[in-house]
């Protein structure tokens, strides 16, 4: 039944095929190592007392009580840590003058959002850790909570940090990208039609379905400290950790076990990673920490929160002329890793697809009393391409034009690649055209136009809305210089090793850390289409620092754009050392060998023939090398990328709104994405099926709530609402291709697309349908309430 | 998270259970199929000092044919009750909203019993009991005794059972013939509780509704009786007309709240909408 | 708080053991019997990543005390079919159909569909998504996993569908 079960698998190179996953054996048959599973003799429990209220002083707080508390072995506040309180690092100061105030692990004197860490407990059970906590004599004197964005910048606003070196202002920093055209100002005055809104990207919880997880041993795996961390990024918290912590970076080592999930989530180096590396340190015994979903709500990092005010100039038959950006950006309490950052992430993207002559953006970062935010499944594009999907709908309102006719009217024509945004990227490919004529198609766009008159004729109490979605979004992070020049500390190169052992196994060693994407077989298939070998005699080893020491791990769109080419790269050098030991063996000039099917051949004598595994063989018995070739075979390749990749796609949606009751039903949704060549198309279809979730979970369902106190609303799964399958219906997704000419494999990044395209088709859609009652936008989530008194609001001005 | 350290007792009659409730005074807390309590319990939001485990005494399982009515044992799970031959020809309605309840993995835990006794505005079937005049049989340690459904609930998770009863059996009268039936919930997303929830039962004789009976889920601190519908429903002409006029009566007597996921006003317009739409499904309209 | 005695069959061994009566049925699996196949993903019984079957029952471990399951029968994903050599057709299915990606939520899933399909051997699209709504996924769109579901009932049912 299913369209992607594979023919035969035996003949054929193995790239572009949808091999079923080497991951799913063990995951399916419970063989699997979270973090959670980790128990180490001598091993102590953590928990942790976090604040109840937004904004206070800590007035009394004595960790002693808990120490006569049952199997409890140590408490600790941020007195008793001393010099081991570790800072939590931020490592994208954005601006020279960016406000960066302490993140202490455990807070001192005061605390800032509800979760913040006052206190720990070390206890050899689990269950005695938590009820220790009680012991904890703690009183605060609540200060007021700083919650909205405007008003924490307004002069004589609460402040959320008051320290004797604070600026005195809840302003982080202000960036500001002027574009490569002309003023946005002078734009402006040409235009007939300008139009502006003011869109809110709500803050979204991750809600990646392993909670945390960090279990650290002084005495580790071989006498490190070895962390297993349910995280993303082993390899740059190994960096961050060293730095923290003062321990040398070579006495460290990272272990990212089974990850479920992330989302850019466990993109992170959290609170409590530091704590409990500097506690197993000082006490010289293994300590774990496992998130309970209630800590999961409060205390990892949350996504979006920007306030966006979106202008546009047009001139009166649909040309665009510019573009202005004003974003605030809720930071929330403190700067994790690159919280500024991810704001700017979408800085580039304003623009989309289209072509225009002026653009401007400007984002202010502002502090407040939540939790922290930072990176959340597309990090700042998603909500760079909600503003610029939005407004085109609402200007083609203005105009009184078919909102795809002004789409096609302005974006970037596929003869005009490589093209130079006003943004200052140049695109490299791109296809609109094809990508949105095979949407069209199969979403039936002029028969659901046909049927939306026929309810908006007969007043149907449910109309139908369409929403369209032409999104593109930058993706393989990143170029290292591109990176050093907005200011990141790090690069975004990508590492492979690959060694074939003496039994003709290869070990893939990747520098990219999977959390659910499917690496392990992706990376074979890339390795097994050189190599010439089986794909099953590939192991593909990530996200362990001893094992795989080099990598800049999995985010952004990044791993295949990325970390493929180092390892196309490294199979190739591979092949090149093989070659000269070949040419040995057989008595040839290398010039006369080619390589295919896992062998050496003499051209034009097929019987002189040595397969890979033996040249291995030969490289590790080292019997008969020749002159100047080291034994053993392997090759490795440290790539950084020339430029990102720019998948595209075209997202269309029908939505049914019940105007009695406010509900939104998604009944199709059609997607056409290009994310160049595909190694894996059911691993790519699967990252789209995802992302389009998260994406209309966020348009339909998600959003963190606070009152004005501070208190997380939405602090349960029961209450911030996830999407379960019976709240989705199944999707109709295809691709087109247009290979990338910014990496030698042709790839693009498809781990973001979903999630970046879909808010605002689903918006769109919904405005669509209830635009004559007087609708022209509906803010997210656009629960059945929202929608509902968006239209008794609507209709009010109308009458 | 982990619950409070509590004892734990195994019932293995209504008298032992009751014994133990005495006992334990008012920090016992009684587990039927827990999916209430449990999660309260992680979150230490009830720190009992016990917790009587009634979910495998037999006199509270069971489900019977009665004449005039169905008797189902207070420990029937959603899943028994959704699944009941007797329930299902004698009184669909429950087996109906039973169905909406959670989600599977919850309904073959969670009891009937259960629900009604935890008394959750936001739960489906204290409106559905109230709707159909269902009788709770409680027993304490003064004996037996039989509670109305329209006296069980008298406040947001209170019921009139004192601290030492637990209910047993739960009558449901058999409405007979010419009766349609119809639960419509709304809620944001498929497992999440009912924002708003409408139990109705209808009589129908050809054109004409004879009588109706309407319950309303999350209008109040309990679940509330929608007289005024009723009345305008009884020998009102069976029209799609007839059904709107009289649900515009839907939130006398209702007090409903706002929360996360609705403010009152339009909680009351629900009521409203989702009344109508019961009622006509319960008429065939 | 006494330690309460309880024996309980997990994937067809029988584990005597001894449990603080709060336990819940999960932490039991995971810490006092090794059972690590089974996960715990929320608070609140919402997200079902715990659900295993007790005497051929889906229900959420988290939401069990291990006290409860005393003298009952346990199914998790460790037992469904021994070994990764053997395959019971919904594990089959959920490969074949990419029905999982981080595979957290895998465990609960497969038993619930488990469960579901035991229930419903040849469920509608829709029956699958109700069925299936007291489990939450967040890398697949769930897309994935209705088709997997569908090709279980394919492979259970002998293309009866």
């Amino acid at each position: 039944m299913t369209d992607t079960l594979p023919d035969s698998l035996t003949t054929q190179s193995p790239m572009g095929r949808p091999l079923r996953r080497k991951e799913d054996a063990r995951l399916l048959h419970g063989q699997t190592n979270w973090t959670d599973n980790i128990q180490l003799p001598g091993m102590l429990h953590m928990a942790i007392l976090r604040s109840p209220m937004a904004h206070a002083h800590i007035t009394h707080l004595d960790v002693t009580p808990a120490l006569s508390e049952p199997h409890v072995v140590a408490a600790f506040s941020a007195k008793e840590l001393g010099d081991l309180n570790g800072a939590v690092p931020c490592v994208w100061p954005v601006t020279d003058e960016m406000q960066a105030p302490a993140f202490p692990a455990l807070a001192i004197d005061k605390v800032r959002h509800v979760g913040d860490c006052v206190a720990v407990v070390l206890a050899t059970d689990r269950n005695a850790a938590f009820d220790a906590l009680e012991a904890i004599e703690i009183d605060y004197e609540a200060l007021p909570a700083v919650i909205d964005l405007e008003a924490a910048l307004e002069p004589g606003a609460t402040l959320v940090h008051d320290a004797a070196d604070s600026p005195g202002t809840n302003e982080c920093y202000t960036y500001h990208l002027p574009g490569t055209g002309i003023p946005y100002d002078e734009a402006k005055a040409k235009a007939d039609v300008v139009v502006k809104r003011r869109f809110i990207n709500q803050r979204l919880i991750p809600a990646f379905m392993e909670p945390r997880a960090v279990v650290a041993s002084p005495m580790g795996v071989s006498n490190e400290m070895t962390v297993w961390s349910a995280t993303q990024i082993p390899h740059i918290l190994r960096v961050l950790l060293a730095l923290v912590t003062g321990l040398p970076e070579n006495s460290l080592r990272i272990i990212a076990p089974d990850v479920g999930g992330g989302f850019g989530g466990k993109l992170q180096i959290y609170r409590e990673e530091i704590l409990a590396v500097q506690i197993a340190r000082h006490l010289g015994r293994p300590v774990k920490w496992t998130e309970t979903r209630s800590e999961n709500m409060v205390a990892t990092h949350h996504g979006r929160g920007q306030v966006q005010d979106i202008e546009i100039a047009a001139t009166k038959d649909g040309k665009l002329l510019g573009m202005k950006v004003n974003l605030l950006a809720d930071m929330g309490a403190y700067l994790q890793i690159i919280t500024p950052g991810t704001p700017l992430l979408g800085m580039f993207m304003y623009p989309g697809i289209y072509k225009m002559d002026a653009y401007d953006f400007n984002c202010v970062g502002v502090f407040t009393n939540k939790t922290p935010t930072d990176a959340y499944r597309g990090a700042g594009r998603p909500e760079s391409t909600f503003a610029i999907e939005r407004i085109m709908d609402e200007l083609a309102a203005e105009l009184n034009m078919d909102p795809m006719e002004l789409r096609k009217k302005n974006w970037i024509n596929h003869e005009d690649f490589p093209y130079a945004t006003i943004a200052g990227l140049v695109y490299d490919t791109g296809n609109y055209e094809a990508a949105t004529a095979k949407a069209i198609d199969m979403f039936d766009y002029a028969g659901l136009r046909a049927e939306q008159e026929r309810r908006r004729a007969s007043g149907d109490p449910v109309q139908l809305g369409i929403g369209i979605s032409t999104f593109t979004e930058m993706c393989g992070l990143a170029p290292s210089r591109t990176l050093g020049a907005l200011k990141y500390v790090a690069g975004g190169w990508e590492h492979c090793t690959i060694r074939m052992l003496p039994t003709g196994k290869v070990e893939l060693i990747t520098g990219t850390s999977p959390h659910g994407q499917g690496h392990e077989t992706a990376w074979s298939q890339i390795a097994a289409d050189i190599l010439g070998i089986d794909v099953d005699d590939i192991e593909v080893v990530h996200s362990d620092t001893g094992r795989a020491p080099y990598g800049m791990d999995t985010y952004g769109s990044r791993s295949l754009a990325v970390g493929g080419q180092a390892i196309k790269k490294a199979a190739e050098r591979l092949i090149e050392k093989a070659r000269v030991i070949a040419a040995h063996q057989l008595e040839c000039s290398i010039d006369d060998l080619e390589y295919a099917g896992g062998a050496f051949r003499v051209k034009g004598d097929a019987e002189k023939a040595q397969p890979l595994a033996a040249v291995a063989f030969e490289a590790f018995s080292a019997h008969n090398l020749p002159d100047g070739v080291e034994p053993t075979l392997q090759a490795e390749s440290t790539v950084d990328p020339q430029d990102f990749s720019y998948p595209h796609g075209t997202h269309l949606a029908a939505v049914e709104v019940d105007t009695e009751t406010g509900k939104t039903t998604l009944r199709t949704y059609v997607c056409v994405d290009d994310v160049g060549v595909q190694v894996n198309p059911m691993i790519v279809e699967g990252q789209v099926h995802g992302g389009l979730a998260q994406g209309i979970a966020q348009a339909m369902y998600e959003g963190v709530e606070y009152d004005e106190d501070g208190n997380l609303l939405t602090a349960s799964l029961a209450d911030y609402l996830v999407p379960s399958a019976a709240d989705l219906p199944s999707f109709t997704t295809s691709t087109t291709e247009t290979p990338s000419t910014t990496n030698p494999l042709g790839t693009k990044g498809v781990g973001e697309a979903g999630a970046i395209a879909s808010t605002p088709a689903i918006i769109n859609a919904i405005v669509d349908a209830l635009r004559p009652m007087g609708v022209n936008d509906v803010e997210m989530p656009a629960s059945p309430q929202r929608v509902w008194r968006t239209i008794q609001e609507a209709k009010a001005a109308t009458a | 998270m982990i619950p409070v350290s509590f004892d734990y007792v195994r019932a293995t009659s209504v008298a032992d259970a009751v014994a133990a409730l005495v006992a334990g005074g008012e920090d016992a807390k009684v587990l039927a199929g827990g999916q209430s309590l449990m999660p309260v319990l992680r979150l230490r939001m009830a720190a009992p000092t016990v917790v009587i485990d009634c979910s495998r005494v037999t006199e509270m399982q069971g489900i019977t044919d009665a004449g005039d009515s169905v008797v189902i044992g207070a420990g029937t799970t959603h899943h028994e009750v959704m699944n009941n031959p007797l329930i299902n020809e004698h009184t669909p309605l429950l087996a109906m909203a039973t169905a909406t309840v959670a989600d599977p993995a919850i309904r073959h835990r969670g009891t009937l019993g259960g629900a009604l006794a935890h008394a959750d505005p936001a739960g489906d079937l204290p409106a559905v009991a109230l709707a159909l005049d269902a009788v709770m049989t409680v027993v304490g340690p003064q004996g037996s005794r039989d509670i109305p459904a329209a006296e069980l609930f008298t406040d947001y998770f209170t019921t009139s059972m004192a601290e030492d009863e637990i209910l047993v059996s739960i009558r449901v009268p058999k409405l007979g013939p010419g009766w349609g039936y119809h639960y419509e919930k709304f809620q944001r997303t498929a497992q999440g509780w009912a924002i708003v929830g409408v139990a109705a039962a209808v009589q129908r004789n050809n054109g004409t509704i004879n009588q109706a009976r309407v319950g309303l889920t999350n209008m109040g601190p309990g679940p509330v009786r929608a007289s005024s519908v009723e009345q305008a429903l009884t020998n009102a002409a069976a029209t799609a007309e007839s059904v709107a006029a009289a649900a515009q009566s839907a939130t006398d007597g209702t007090r409903a709240t706002s929360d996360l996921h609705a403010a009152a006003d339009y909680r009351e317009h629900l009521a409203r909408v989702m009344t109508e739409r019961a009622v006509a499904k319960a008429a065939g309209i | 708080m006494s330690h309460i005695p309880i024996s309980v069959t997990v994937d067809g061994t029988t584990y005597d053991s001894e449990v603080e009566p709060r336990t819940l049925l999960v932490h039991w699996l995971r810490e006092d019997i090794g059972r690590v196949g089974t996960v715990v993903g929320c608070d609140t019984s919402s997200c079902g990543a715990c659900t295993v079957l007790l005497d051929g029952q889906s229900v959420k471990s988290c939401s069990v005390l291990a006290v409860q399951a005393d003298g009952q029968s346990i199914t998790t994903i460790q037992g469904l079919a021994e070994g990764e050599d053997n395959w019971h057709p919904v594990q089959t299915a959920f490969k074949e159909c990419h029905g999982l990606q981080c595979g957290y939520c895998t465990p609960g899933m497969v038993l619930a569909t488990v469960d579901l399909l035991g229930e419903n051997p040849t469920p509608t699209e829709a029956e699958i998504r109700e069925g299936l709504e007291g489990n939450l996924c967040r890398c697949t769109g769930y897309h994935n996993i209705v088709k997997s579901v569908q090709y279980a009932s394919d492979l259970m049912s002998g293309g009866a569908r």
